[in-house]
């Protein structure tokens, strides 16, 4: 691999992180803050891209579909925490881990139901359509460079909204104290109620921004799922910043799992085990701090 | 997850186990009754196929094609009713053997028809084999159903996974195109289509200098699309299916490749994704047994029925599915309808000739369709036909099934 | 009769109506019972770990899919395997792979025991789905099923669906009888005394780590003992026997029958597979087949149970007990 290829292997690398990071970052805040489990995390990642296609043929416009999707999820969301997930604050993480499972397969058919089995594509937005020639042979799609953007800015944006607000503060107080904060007669049971509608508003936004260059298809979010549980337990929950510190590290390692070529004898490790790489890192990981790498000790 | 007990409750709970026991005793008794009464006279046929998840569609549309295609000969084959047992497979392999086992020994249906997952379609192969049922493929390509693991009473109407991607390496390799990179997710299926295209691609002259792999159904094709800007070969064949294979085409066209570096493919590559991908297929050639345009009196009279009955427009899928139905009504019709006479059923599905839209094919000896592929070209919505890649093709040869008869 | 001797009377009745059910029963009840035991084993194991030891484990899968391939790998391709030297190494082998992960797992508890496990269970999934060690995706075949001959006599013959259907219903008794005596003994206490309290239990002296991992050997060991029997009733294994669908499914098993009890997982392991049955077999209502979107009806029935069956079905028995008891008195 010469530099120049490393070089776009490595933006490749990040640009992947950092979608990851979106998505994840969400999981991560509700398991941080409310203490539940939520495995329907991917469905609304899904959810969102098949709100992003059919409201974006609605509105002949990704950009009113991403704003009326993001607004649908919230209210979906706080309608969910409503119904089911504010029961399962007092349960043990089993009960949230079968409720949810649950929830997957209600949606995933609701999906079917509603817009089919098709696949579908959206439109890339005509401002971002273009793409920079890196060599000769390849050029860089000015769409995913804005996605990482976005992310990082949303990265940027959440820091600032949990470190340094009002609400911020009220969430942080809410995750380590429930009823210090109900005594000081803060309403918990609303943080809770916004927690968890952003929480899946941003799986669902990453749907959305994600869905003209990964087409929406049936079973997506579940894909999603598994390597974002991987970048929670590896970042620590409820940690934003290893949220992305992780979700950085394994966009890297899958990238270079899949081209780097590693043999011990006759043994051929990479790429043929690719699949595997990113597990094989949580495992070391683990090895070295239980609790993932920003976690808090118990 | 409460907390201690005391020994009073532990004696109610082994109580209440026990009357759950009984309970669970009393299901065994139930049970029998489930299997349905089987209707006097009627064929009965078992379609176990995709009907949720990610092939549902393909499920529903193989599962419309065979109806049609009883509908035609009148509701009837071999001069008996027919109805119908239908198993949802979810396309989910551990529960394979399990559902094949449900509907061949509960529902007791004469014939078995699926499926679509390579993995589930493993599993009913060995039921198959077991029981001896008579079985049709209607989609799944792996090799083995039609070589090593073939049977008297297993019959494919669909294709064999190297069979679609042969003629593409020798049509990559006649347009002089020497060096070519191969992509596709690692499991069975893309291993069998990238051998069936390096196959001829290396005896036309061609050289394959990189097989690139992703995790399946891993989607993330950034880091490989720059593996090839960076190897620049001539020319690149691929294999994806579905919604990975409609992100490919629009990273292949987002890195700046298409128009520069050729890419080719297995037909699955370009079927039923069309209208997700834009302009990003435009061009792209590939190979399968069927196609759009194919404008032959046979093809429009079964679209057309088609679009009538289901208000959708066909696909392979239910070409194949049709396929099967025609397949089995060959085989009932020679021995009108008597089921029981099994061999004679085999005989006679082995000597069919099937006039497909696709165009007519007979059966090989691993009852693989020796069948014409069609080397297509994307323009707008539709794959066209351009030629017939090859024709009559038996691929993997069936010389590799020992069928004991 | 003393309540007592009544519930064992009710329990050897069970018994003896399981071990008639191949009489009276046609092949394909006998065939489902033979899977629901399978998977019944395979939740009680799963039980000792989340109803006993209070231990999440969303990864069981695992081991249960390494025992299959195991006997699979050795299965020479035409011909039967020993079963008496298979299903020890078959056990063994998804004992050891319990070790391993436990060893890292047990590091940690909580969400991320629930996540790191089922991270484990993914990451052997991809061994086998990516390489060729079985088949890849695909899976493989055991085209014979293992002889039980030693040296020349042969007690029975697993080819046969009620011989193979008897020897898992003895199993399955074993299994029970196994877990009743471990559950009975310190070591049952012990680990009760760690889900209830493992501080209290670590500060009295207790190595709660080494009994952690105990249990999760012989959780595992078990699960692989199912996973075994579930390759020789299919003759055929694949990745998604390591599946996470799987270890969603086994832990619903679980709860659904009701958790902390041996007969709750046995119970749910029956009544999830004949309500899966009973929703495939919907009626068509209007223009919509009900039967074709079962899971929906299947995620709802998942979640409902949640909601007001957390204690399972046993703990639905126990409260109309109770309501019983109450108005008697």
């Amino acid at each position: 691999m010469d530099f120049g290829t490393f070089l776009i292997q490595l933006l490749n690398g990040i640009q992947y992180g950092l979608l990851l990071f979106l998505v994840a970052s969400g999981l991560t805040l509700v398991f941080g803050i409310m203490g539940v489990i939520n495995l329907a995390h991917g469905s609304f990642y899904m959810i969102g891209a098949y709100l992003a296609w059919s409201l974006s043929a609605y509105f002949g416009n990704l950009w009113a579909a991403i704003a009326s999707g993001v607004v649908l999820t919230v209210l979906l969301g706080m309608f969910l925490e409503w119904l089911l997930i504010k029961k399962l604050y007092a349960r043990d993480h089993l009960y949230q881990v079968l409720l949810t499972y649950g929830l997957i397969l209600v949606f995933e058919e609701m999906r079917s139901v509603i817009w089919g089995d098709d696949v579908h594509g959206v439109q890339t937005p005509g401002v971002l359509s273009a793409s920079l020639p890196l060599t000769d042979t390849l050029s860089y799609p000015v769409y995913r460079l804005w996605i990482s953007a976005v992310c990082l800015a949303l990265a940027v944006g959440m820091y600032v909204l949990i470190q340094h607000t009002r609400i911020g503060m009220m969430i942080r107080a809410g995750a380590t104290n429930r009823d210090m904060v109900q005594s000081l007669g803060l309403n918990i049971q609303l943080v809770y109620r916004v927690v968890f509608a952003l929480g899946i508003a941003l799986a669902a936004f990453a749907g959305m921004i994600a869905a003209p260059v990964s087409s929406v298809f049936p079973g997506m979010g579940n894909q999603v799922l598994i390597i974002c549980f991987v970048v929670v337990v590896i970042g620590g929950i409820g940690s934003v910043k290893g949220a992305m510190v992780a979700a950085l590290l394994i966009g890297l390692v899958d990238t270079f799992g899949k081209v780097v070529e590693l043999q011990i004898g006759e043994i051929k490790l990479l790429p043929e085990l690719a699949g595997m790489t990113v597990y094989l890192l949580m495992a070391a990981v683990l090895l070295w701090r239980p609790e993932g790498i920003f976690g808090r000790r118990t | 997850m409460n907390g201690e007990r005391n020994p009073g409750a532990g004696r109610r709970k082994f109580l209440q186990e026990s009357a759950a026991l009984g309970g669970a005793a009393a299901l065994a008794g139930i049970m029998p009754s489930i299997a349905l009464a089987q209707g006097a006279g009627k064929i009965k046929i078992g379609l176990m196929l995709p009907y949720t998840g990610t092939y549902a569609q393909l499920g529903v549309a193989i599962t419309n094609g065979f109806k049609l295609a009883v509908q035609e000969a009148g509701g009837k084959l071999g001069g008996r009713e027919v109805e119908y047992a239908t198993v949802d497979d979810e396309s989910e392999p551990a529960k394979a053997a399990d559902n094949a086992n449900k509907i061949v020994n509960r529902d007791k249906v004469d014939v078995l028809v699926g499926t679509v997952h390579s993995g589930v379609q493993m599993g009913m192969v060995k039921i198959a084999r077991e029981t001896g049922i008579l079985h049709i493929i209607p989609n799944a390509g792996l090799g083995a159903a039609t070589t090593q693991l073939c049977a008297p009473n297993i019959f494919r109407t669909s294709f064999a996974n190297a069979q679609t991607t042969y003629p593409m390496g020798q049509v990559m390799a006649k347009k002089g195109h020497k060096t070519a990179v191969s992509i596709t997710w690692r499991y069975a299926a893309g291993e069998e289509m990238v051998a069936g295209f390096k196959d001829s691609f290396t005896k036309g002259g061609g050289k394959v200098v990189k097989e690139l792999w992703l995790p399946f159904p891993n989607v993330e094709f950034q880091a490989l699309l720059t593996e090839i800007a960076s190897l620049k070969p001539d020319a690149v064949f691929a294999f994806f299916a579905g919604g990975g294979a409609a992100k490919f085409l629009k990273d292949y066209q987002a890195a700046g490749l298409k128009g520069k570096i050729p890419l080719y493919g297995s037909g699955f590559l370009t079927d039923g994704i069309l209208e997700a991908v834009g302009n990003a297929a435009d061009g792209v050639e590939t190979t399968l047994h069927y196609g759009d345009g194919i404008d032959t009196a046979r093809d429009k009279a079964f679209r057309l029925a088609y679009a009538k009955t289901y208000k959708l427009n066909p696909d392979v899928y239910a070409v194949q599915g049709y396929d099967a139905g025609l397949l089995l009504a060959a085989g009932l019709k020679a021995v009108k309808g008597d089921i029981g006479k099994k061999k004679e059923i085999i005989a006679a599905m082995e000597k069919a000739q099937i006039d497909s839209p696709r165009g007519k094919w007979t059966m090989s000896k691993g009852h693989n369709p020796v069948q014409d592929f069609y080397l297509r070209k994307v323009v707008g919505q539709e794959n066209k036909v351009v030629s017939v890649a090859m024709k009559a093709l038996d691929y993997p040869p069936a010389a590799l099934c020992k069928m004991s008869r | 009769m003393e309540p007592r001797q009544l519930a064992a009377a009710a329990m050897l009745a069970t018994l003896a109506a399981l071990a008639a059910l191949p009489f009276f029963g046609e092949k394909f009840t006998v065939q489902l019972f033979t899977k629901i035991l399978i998977m019944a084993i395979f939740a009680m194991s799963l039980d000792l770990l989340i109803g006993f030891t209070g231990l999440v484990s969303f990864g069981h899968a695992a081991f249960f899919g390494v025992a299959g391939y195991i006997l699979a790998l050795l299965t020479p391709q035409y011909e039967a395997a020993n079963l008496w030297t298979s299903l020890p190494i078959a056990v063994a082998g998804s004992a050891l792979a319990a070790l391993a992960i436990g060893l890292l797992v047990l590091r940690t508890a909580g969400l991320y025991f629930i996540m790191v496990t089922l991270a484990f269970a993914q990451m052997l999934f991809f061994l086998f789905h990516d390489t060729k060690i079985a088949g890849g995706a695909d899976g493989i075949y055991v085209y014979v099923r293992p002889a039980a001959e030693i040296l020349g006599w042969k007690p029975f013959d697993l080819e046969n669906f009620v011989h193979l259907y008897l020897v898992v219903l003895a199993l399955f008794v074993l299994v029970f009888l196994l877990l009743r005596v471990v559950l009975a003994s310190l070591f049952g206490r012990v680990i009760e005394g760690i889900r209830v309290n493992e501080h209290r239990m670590r500060s009295l002296g207790y190595p709660t780590f080494r009994y952690k991992l105990a249990c999760f050997v012989l959780a595992g060991a078990l699960a692989g003992l199912a996973g075994y029997l579930s390759a020789i009733q299919f003759g055929f294994v694949n990745p998604d026997m390591l599946g996470w669908h799987l270890s969603g499914e086994v832990m619903m098993m679980v709860i659904l029958g009701g958790m902390g009890t041996l007969i709750g997982p046995a119970l749910g392991a029956a009544a999830m597979m004949l309500v899966e049955i009973a929703f495939q077999a919907l009626p068509t209502v209007g223009s919509i087949d009900l039967g074709k979107h079962w899971q929906l009806f299947m995620g709802s029935f998942i979640v409902l149970v949640v909601l007001f069956l957390p204690h399972g079905l046993l703990g639905l028995l126990a409260r109309v007990g109770a309501v019983r008891e109450g108005g008697d008195g």
